[in-house]
């Protein structure tokens, strides 16, 4: 091989490594030109300080119940406010992970901690939001809201001891339903899940007879096999023809997936929607559920009520070390409790009601300080 | 015992058919078996090739990945720029020393007691799950500093590169011929001169390709980058501050692959076929390219 | 230039042999960490660890049984596909054709170990899964294949798509690339001229390969199949997709779901709370470690064997 050919190709290799080299660079400088400018400050903002670099990025990690909502919220904020919401769907267990290890600026949770929890770890706790947990099937010939699912069925499945489609206590709510012979894929959550947690509370509540796992993010489930996150329940769910699964709402709405109607407490059938999941919501005694603000929403009484609703909540450290970044994470939620109702119904979430919102501003968020002085307002 | 009478006597011919028949029956399983190999292969690359490319277009190289599970829009970029950061920045890592580990045991260690306890230490590195060194690097990085970071992925993924880095180099080094180490040393050069100036040039082409398949090769692992980088929607801003390489979360390519096929929207998942197609097009093209451009690099 | 012979020289001495020893420290921190970060479950659950059936953190149980049982299956599959599968390749590439188509076709069966694991993750998810649940498996059961102990259907199956079949099928392409590289380079130490003595007697081109080349390299070949059975234990990704997340119980058929140890830390690390969760799943990532490096030091030893035997460097 001549010198100069061997040459030449070191050249080309070299000449390619740096052509992306540079475009790296170049793209990485467009893309983060705002760390250069101050952010702007949110406009109706009460504090009207822009937002220092430091503080322009804020990650949260945990459920992924409210996942969607915090994500749009995200992008929502970040066009308006120029402040980087980083959220990461790990699920509930991981996100309480993650605050008590201090790697997030807030982990979120639809399990709400006990007192006794939150007092080990120094940290905050505020409901954020409050949705709704659907079972989901994938059945040909059935069409969403269609399939009749009681409490004790939904059980019964869950534990096992109804296997098939075509048993005859699902026919017998089901009249005129085409169900298949096929074996019923039970479909639960792989990860320590708030979901679960919600959904283990319906059962224990509402058909304790027959479910005797118990409540709790993670459980020892008698049949099914694991999904990671709701996503990766509802992707299951949609793998796999004769599948049953539980996800929050969007997941199912989004998708399109088929839901089943349940029965409430009142004995009424009820669909998931908005209305359902308001109902239910405006039973909770906020004010008496302080300083926890630990609340379980499952299986509330009312014609309308869906009776798989729950809270999810946020978790903050209350001792926090950078004042600008905590100022900056709490004016986030603050927009979301004033301005992000709207992306929550789009969502179909139900947002937190105003006077929730004073009583978590009032008596929850004096309690995160830095250096002992109050973080908000 | 055979006498030569016994070897005189002709082999029975059945013998000799069947002999024959299991040689050609064995020659067709291998051919079938090469065959199979190559057309799983094949049958991947197609798969990734099918669903994937509807997904590239210009958003996908130029919009951050989406947040919003109800519109449309969305791309990879910033996934891709994130995973030539931190992939780049292991490699600044890991090649000089690796490079460096490579010319000790071929020119200082060699079959001394020391090279060979590094050489097998090396060797045993090299097959160590990449889920391990991501928790390592977790538990060194991003526990103790209460922070995420693509430098963390970084150091991961240099962790793995390193000793693939120094038994290729040693590799490559040991086959060039000593005379050329004895001219060099001849004509009265110091040692390190004669190892970087002519041992190195010489042995150019498999270094070059030594050092471009280690980095291809970290460049699609994601378990290391599982606890470590994580995962962002945004442009890295900058080197410092929580949206910069060392100071935050970094989008990268394998782990938004892995969360957005897991994810049930239609949308998502066909941007990680996306993703999944930059991938194979940059790995399984370098491995061609270099290959091609440097056929004198280790004889594979 | 003497003084560029003082300074230089030992400089860059130092500076490789700091870099050649930055590989072996690596590897000692590695491990101490792991060590440091285990040692609250080794000392608080001890054995346990490896005698509980069920990986449970909500009632505070740690076993990893299932997962040690779901690792070993899945990858006995995948050995007892890509070995012979291997083998017969390495036969074809060193004795059956013509260097340049072997050199092509080596190329080809290589490119499958530089595809990243996760994408044979998401071709096995999409493509293969539904392929097995939806075809394979209603046949299978079908013959009286499905009524043996290992493939009927246990309690727990769902489908038999996400299973330790699946991956155990997937894992066996992930590692045959590397069985099939070291196998041939052993073969081809094989000294040409022992070949050609059986050549010479009449023997048949797989007479040789079986009574000579594979008695002459048996121990590369047992080298080649700890590297290939190194790799399948530590896989991640890929198994993670496809073995399905079932922590607590024994898998009873090929078909069930189960887990493996790589895919437990994988997919329940970001969430352990409890410190001895924590502890528990780096104690289960040493003994991974561990497996892996044990493996790996009696494959260098049985390749070196090779090299001693027929010649080369040893």
């Amino acid at each position: 091989m001549k010198k100069s050919a061997r040459s030449w190709r070191l050249v080309l290799l070299v000449a390619a490594a740096l052509a992306i080299a540079a475009l790296v660079l170049a793209v990485a400088g467009c893309g983060g030109q705002t760390a250069d400018a101050v952010a702007p400050a949110v406009p109706g903002d009460p504090s009207l300080t822009p937002v220092p670099m430091s503080a322009d990025t804020i990650l949260g990690a945990g459920a992924s119940f409210p996942a969607p909502l915090y994500m749009k919220w995200g992008s929502d904020y970040n066009g308006g406010a120029g402040v980087k919401l980083n959220y990461q769907s790990i699920g509930s267990g991981g996100g309480i992970s993650a605050i008590e290890a201090k790697t997030v600026d807030f982990g979120a949770s639809d399990a709400p901690l006990a007192q006794a929890e939150l007092d080990a770890n120094g940290l905050a706790q505020f409901p954020m939001v409050v949705g709704g947990v659907v079972l989901v099937v994938n059945l040909d010939g059935v069409a969403d809201g269609q399939l009749k699912l009681t409490p004790d069925l939904v059980a019964g499945i869950y534990t096992g001891k109804i296997t098939t489609w075509d048993d005859p206590a699902i026919a017998k709510e089901n009249a005129g339903v085409k169900l298949p012979s096929t074996k019923i894929n039970v479909v639960h959550r792989s990860d320590g899940s708030g979901t679960t947690w919600i959904f283990t509370h319906y059962l224990t509540d509402a058909a304790g007879s027959i479910w005797a796992a118990g409540a709790d993010k993670e459980i020892a489930w008698p049949v099914g096999v694991g999904g990671k996150g709701n996503e990766g329940v509802a992707a299951s769910v949609q793998q796999l023809s004769g599948s049953i699964g539980y996800v929050e709402y969007a997941f199912a709405k989004q998708t399109g997936m088929t839901t089943a109607q349940l029965q409430n407490k009142d004995g009424q059938w009820v669909k998931p929607s908005i209305a359902s999941f308001n109902a239910a919501a405006a039973n909770a005694d906020w004010k008496g559920s302080l300083p926890s603000m630990y609340m379980v929403l499952v299986n509330q009484p009312g014609a309308e009520t869906w009776p798989i609703t729950g809270a999810s909540f946020i978790l903050v450290q209350k001792d926090q070390a950078d004042a600008s970044r905590a100022k900056t994470t709490l004016t986030f939620f603050d927009w979301g409790y004033t301005s992000g109702a709207d992306g929550a119904t789009a969502l179909d979430y139900v947002a937190i009601p105003a006077n929730v919102y004073k009583l978590v501003e009032k008596q929850v968020w004096p309690t995160i300080t830095v250096s002992g002085t109050p973080v908000w307002p | 015992m055979s006498t030569v009478a016994d070897v005189r006597r002709a082999p029975p011919r059945r013998s000799v058919a069947r002999r024959k028949a299991t040689d050609l029956v064995i020659k067709v399983f291998a051919w079938i078996g090469a065959w199979f190999g190559i057309a799983v292969m094949a049958f991947i690359v197609w798969e990734v090739v099918m669903r994937g490319a509807g997904a590239l277009n210009v958003a996908f190289f130029t919009q951050p990945t989406p947040q919003d599970v109800t519109s449309n829009a969305g791309g990879f970029a910033n996934a891709i720029v994130g995973t030539l950061a931190i992939t780049g920045v292991a490699a600044l890592i890991a090649i000089p020393m690796g490079f460096l580990g490579g010319v000790y045991l071929a020119e200082f260690g060699r079959n001394g007691r020391m090279a060979t306890a590094v050489r097998m230490i090396a060797n045993v590195v090299m097959g160590v799950p990449s889920i391990i060194v991501g928790v390592f690097a977790f538990a060194i990085l991003v526990k103790p500093l209460h922070h995420y970071s693509g430098f963390a992925g970084s150091v991961a993924l240099a962790f793995i590169m390193l000793p693939v880095m120094a038994r290729t180099t040693e590799d490559i080094l040991n086959l060039v011929p000593n005379e050329i180490r004895e001219s060099g040393l001849a004509m009265g050069a110091p040692r390190w001169k004669v190892t970087l100036g002519v041992i190195c040039k010489a042995a150019r082409g498999g270094l070059i390709t030594g050092a471009t398949l280690a980095i291809v090769r970290v460049a699609g692992e994601t378990a290391p980058l599982l606890f470590t980088a994580l995962s962002s929607p945004y442009w890295m801003t900058g080197l410092f501050g929580p949206g910069g390489f060392f100071g935050g979360p970094v989008a990268n390519l394998t782990k938004t692959i892995y969360d957005f096929s897991g994810s049930p929207y239609p949308h998502w998942q066909e941007l990680a076929w996306g993703g999944a197609l930059v991938i194979i097009i940059a790995v399984l093209g370098m491995n061609i390219l270099v290959r091609l451009l440097f056929q004198r690099g280790k004889e594979w | 230039m003497t003084r560029s012979l003082r300074l230089g020289d030992p400089v860059f001495r130092v500076l490789a042999t700091a870099c050649g020893l930055a590989v072996a420290v690596a590897m000692f921190g590695l491990a101490g960490v792991l060590v440091y970060n285990s040692w609250p479950a080794i000392s608080g659950l001890g054995t346990s660890v490896l005698t509980t059936v069920a990986w449970s953190p909500v009632d505070h149980q740690y076993g990893a049984l299932a997962a040690l049982a779901g690792t070993f299956l899945s990858t006995l599959l995948a050995m007892v596909i890509a070995v012979p599968l291997a083998l017969v390749i390495a036969l074809l590439l060193v004795e059956l054709v013509h260097p340049a188509v072997a050199r092509v076709v080596g190329t080809a069966i290589e490119m499958l170990a530089a595809i990243p694991s996760i994408i044979f993750g998401m071709v096995g998810i999409f493509v293969i899964v539904p392929f097995i649940q939806d075809k394979l498996v209603p046949w299978l059961l079908t013959t009286p294949l499905g009524g043996l102990p290992g493939i009927k259907p246990g309690p727990q199956f769902q489908g038999g798509g996400v299973s330790i079949f699946t991956a155990g099928v997937v894992l066996a392409f992930m590692v045959l690339p590397y069985i099939t590289a070291v196998s041939r380079d052993v073969l081809k130490m094989v000294p040409q001229v022992t070949k050609e003595a059986g050549y010479g007697m009449g023997s048949t081109t797989w007479e040789v390969m079986h009574k000579i080349s594979l008695r002459y390299a048996n121990s590369g070949i047992v080298g080649a199949v700890f590297i290939g059975l190194g790799r399948a234990l530590g896989e991640t990704m890929a198994v993670a997709f496809l073995i399905g997340s079932l922590f607590t119980s024994l898998p009873r058929s090929l078909f069930d779901p189960g887990t493996s140890i790589a895919s437990l830390i994988a997919l329940t690390f970001s969430e352990a709370t409890d410190k001895i969760q924590v502890s528990a799943l780096i104690e289960l990532g040493l003994i991974l470690f561990l497996i892996t490096v044990v493996l790996q030091i009696i494959a260098q030893a049985w390749l070196r064997r090779v090299q001693r035997s027929t010649g080369g460097r040893a």
